[in-house]
């Protein structure tokens, strides 16, 4: 049962000391009731609050971390849906590292991907974990591709090695770098004892709801939170649905043995049908993926599904506020102008390479507001565009002195010139679909 | 413990739209291909029947975009530009489920082909493949209704699927598809409210319930994807939860839109980090594609071969032998 903010409040001390970092107990209890604070954090709660609020303040999906250097966070989810929130943490990539392909080939795999990152709308996307997976005979195979992605490398690492003495030299040469243990068998008392002294997770792996429940709790009545779920399927629709009914099952129905992230391995026949499944795995709840391959046009993909499905719903990307070319603009080359909210920058300027033509894009600072909104809020009118033009130094990149506003501020253009002596402010169409017919109308220059 | 699968129940469903006419119906199509149908989420087959999977439509051109990628001229080589033969060939070879040819040569800037000359291309069309027909059209309103009144015409009783009506232009075509029975797709701008209020429009004319698809407008990966997700899982939440007017199958573009975007198309020597420029735009429109597909799409229309056969290949093992087909 959720309890309220009020009903929570009911619970504390009331005395407002601040030690948990918020001022109030009333503060905090909207946090507890939001789930985004834990009791442990007051350190006065009493008893009874402590067994009341015990389950409830628990997030419901338990946020796991591997590595030290660049921590994967996983879990910590709180809704079905992104529009009704947003997704917090998203989907850890691993890249499958197998100790048959050899230590030099594993070298040269483990330097490539470090240095592999992709620009897109200002972050840098890269793969967050190593799978060592030991499918060679000698365990030195293992112990050594640890090693190479240790030195190489400040990724987490997820071992899978079915050997026990072989996983425990490997943990030991990672101890301090949060391990992930993938468990491809029914959990034993050695597994736990293992993640334990080593601070890692454990990876479970089960094929029916019930064997991961069991296995869940066995690990958690030995002390171990650090856990995420592996409910196998070969099937893609059946995954899907295993997700959902897991991640429904922790937020809805407060299933703690359900409540940890989820980790799926991507089998597939190519890499096209790879893509698809791991696609759909990012979409539908999966907190960690491993793929078998490194190609990069397939990473680039998910990276920027991921990074699309992970967006703050509420705080749409915004791109850079700057000129952009589109095509190959010259300094005589036409001029637009529309906010920084990444959608109307896309279809902005994928309108005018639509239309044939080289032009500047000057995407002016509007808080990522689009172009109506952002002009009923005072961000975008004749006196902000005039100041944005004149702090990027416009007139020095460009000869051209006309500039297409959006149709839907036309009200903005007397203002606009007036702020911008020596300009003509043309007015644009309103949709940006129109754009290549507007281009062909009208002469911009 | 024995779990029990926490079902959420819904008291909607999604209209069924059938799409073609046989012989029997007035039409020459070799069969028909119903969509819609489901009453649960995509998937969610736990809680609720889907009746039909979605399908995967190709399309073909009067006039092919001469922004696309090279990677399609690969696979259809001159065909490209001959819409009949295009269409035989995604079905034959590539397994298109239903063909969409895409009338943009009729826009007065992109060739100002007549209404005439567009209602041939469809003929052509209709008489190299057997499977049913959607004509794409574009937003320049007074030429697109007298395409669309001609194709209507010529193709009475085929029952096609005319792409597209928008708010500010609904009422010619869709008469023109009540008076020579074909279906409507109706297209609105990535919004749950617009969506619905085109289809109060349309139904208030007595647009029949059973012949609307919608189209939330497609958002390509990196390009407001996540938009269109979102408002797609709107619709179709809302739908099942008993919103008639959003309850109606939907329609995207993958295809279309991943191959306009720079992705597709950037030489790897310029964007050495983006891999292989003759596989990212099969994979730009597969990630594309399987996204919308979970967030409800029942009618793709896609592009490239290869990601046709992945995402096919996934519909069917996704829907295995749960849906009659």
């Amino acid at each position: 049962m959720a309890l309220s903010g009020l009903d929570i409040f009911k619970l504390l001390p009331k005395t407002n000391c601040g030690e948990c970092g918020v001022p109030t107990c009333m503060a905090f209890a909207m946090k507890l009731a939001q789930k985004k604070a834990e009791l442990s954090e007051c350190p006065y709660a009493s008893e009874d609050a402590k067994t009341t609020l015990g389950a409830a303040s628990e997030p419901p999906i338990r946020l796991v971390k591997i590595g030290s250097g660049n921590t994967a966070e996983v879990g910590n989810e709180t809704v079905m849906f992104r529009h009704e929130k947003t997704f917090f943490h998203q989907t850890g990539i691993a890249i499958e590292l197998c100790t048959s392909e050899g230590k030099n080939k594993l070298l040269e795999k483990i330097k490539e991907i470090e240095n592999y990152g992709v620009e897109r709308v200002g972050e840098t996307l890269t793969a967050d974990l190593y799978l060592i997976t030991h499918d060679s005979s000698d365990p030195e195979d293992c112990l050594s591709a640890i090693k190479l992605a240790k030195e190489h490398s400040t990724k987490g690492i997820i071992l899978n090695c079915r050997d026990d003495k072989t996983l425990r030299e490997g943990l030991e040469i990672i101890k301090d770098d949060r391990p992930a243990i993938l468990l491809q068998k029914e959990l034993s008392d050695k597994d736990i004892e293992l993640a334990v002294s080593f601070d890692g997770s454990l990876i479970l792996t089960g094929h029916s709801y019930d064997d991961i429940d069991g296995q869940a709790k066995k690990a958690k009545a030995a002390g171990l939170n650090s856990l995420i779920l592996n409910l196998e399927s070969d099937n893609l629709g059946r995954q899907i649905q295993d997700n959902t009914i897991l991640r429904r099952s922790a937020l809805k129905k407060n299933i703690k043995s359900f409540g940890y992230p989820l980790f799926s391995y991507v089998r597939a026949e190519n890499n096209f049908d790879l893509l698809a499944r791991a696609s759909a795995l990012i979409c539908k709840y999966a907190s960690i993926i491993a793929l078998p391959e490194y190609d990069k046009a397939l990473l680039y993909s998910l990276f920027t599904l991921r990074q699309n499905i992970f967006t703050d719903p509420q705080k749409p990307i915004q791109v850079d506020p700057k000129v952009y070319p589109v095509g190959d603009p010259t300094p005589e080359s036409p001029i637009f102008i529309t906010t920084n909210f990444s959608l109307s920058y896309f279809m902005v300027s994928g309108e005018i390479e639509n239309s044939g033509i080289s032009a500047h894009l000057v995407v002016a600072d509007a808080e990522g507001q689009s172009v109506l909104t952002a002009w009923a809020a005072g961000k975008f009118n004749g006196e902000t565009i005039a100041k944005f033009i004149k702090d990027i130094k416009l007139e020095e990149q460009v000869k051209t002195r006309k500039i297409v506003i959006p149709g839907f501020v036309s009200m903005i253009s007397g203002d606009l010139e007036e702020n911008l002596p020596g300009w003509e402010v043309i007015v644009g169409c309103q949709e940006a679909s129109d754009i290549p017919s507007f281009v062909k109308n009208v002469q911009l220059t | 413990m024995t779990f029990e699968i926490p079902r959420e129940t819904n008291t909607g469903k999604i209209v069924e739209v059938t799409l073609g006419a046989t012989a029997r119906e007035g039409g020459t199509r070799s069969h028909t291909v119903t969509i819609g149908g489901s009453a649960a989420l995509p998937f969610h087959f736990f809680e609720g029947n889907h009746s039909h999977r979605p399908v995967v439509a190709m399309e073909v051109f009067d006039k092919a975009h001469p922004k696309f990628p090279d990677a399609l001229r690969d696979y259809f080589g001159e065909v490209l530009d001959k819409p009949g033969d295009m269409a035989k060939k995604c079905v034959s070879e590539y397994g298109a489920e239903l063909i969409s040819v895409r009338l943009e040569g009729t826009h007065p800037e992109k060739g100002n082909k007549s209404a005439e000359e567009a209602a041939e291309i469809v003929k052509q069309v209709l008489g190299s493949v057997s499977v049913p027909i959607i004509v794409t059209g574009h937003s320049h309103f007074e030429k697109i209704n007298q395409v669309m009144k001609k194709v209507c015409e010529i193709a009475e009783g085929e029952n096609c699927l005319i792409n597209y009506v928008e708010t500010d232009n609904y009422k010619t075509i869709a008469a023109a598809c009540i008076a020579y029975n074909h279906t409507l797709v109706a297209q609105s701008p990535i919004d749950v409210n617009l969506a619905k209020q085109l289809n109060i429009l349309l139904t208030d004319m007595d647009f029949p319930a059973e012949r609307i698809v919608m189209d939330p407008l497609t958002g390509s990966l990196g390009y407001g994807l996540e938009y269109t997700y979102s408002i797609m899982e709107r619709i179709r939440i809302d739908g099942l939860a008993g919103d008639k007017m959003l309850a109606f199958p939907m329609l995207v573009n993958p295809g279309y839109e991943s191959a306009l975007v720079k992705e597709a198309r950037a030489e790897e020597s310029d964007y050495p980090e983006w891999g292989s420029t003759e596989i990212r735009g099969a994979y730009w429109e597969i990630a594309t594609a399987m996204s919308l597909l979970v967030s409800g799409a029942e009618l793709l229309i896609m592009y490239h071969p290869k990601a046709v056969e992945a995402i096919k290949a996934k519909i069917k093992e996704m829907y295995g032998s749960r849906n009659g087909d």
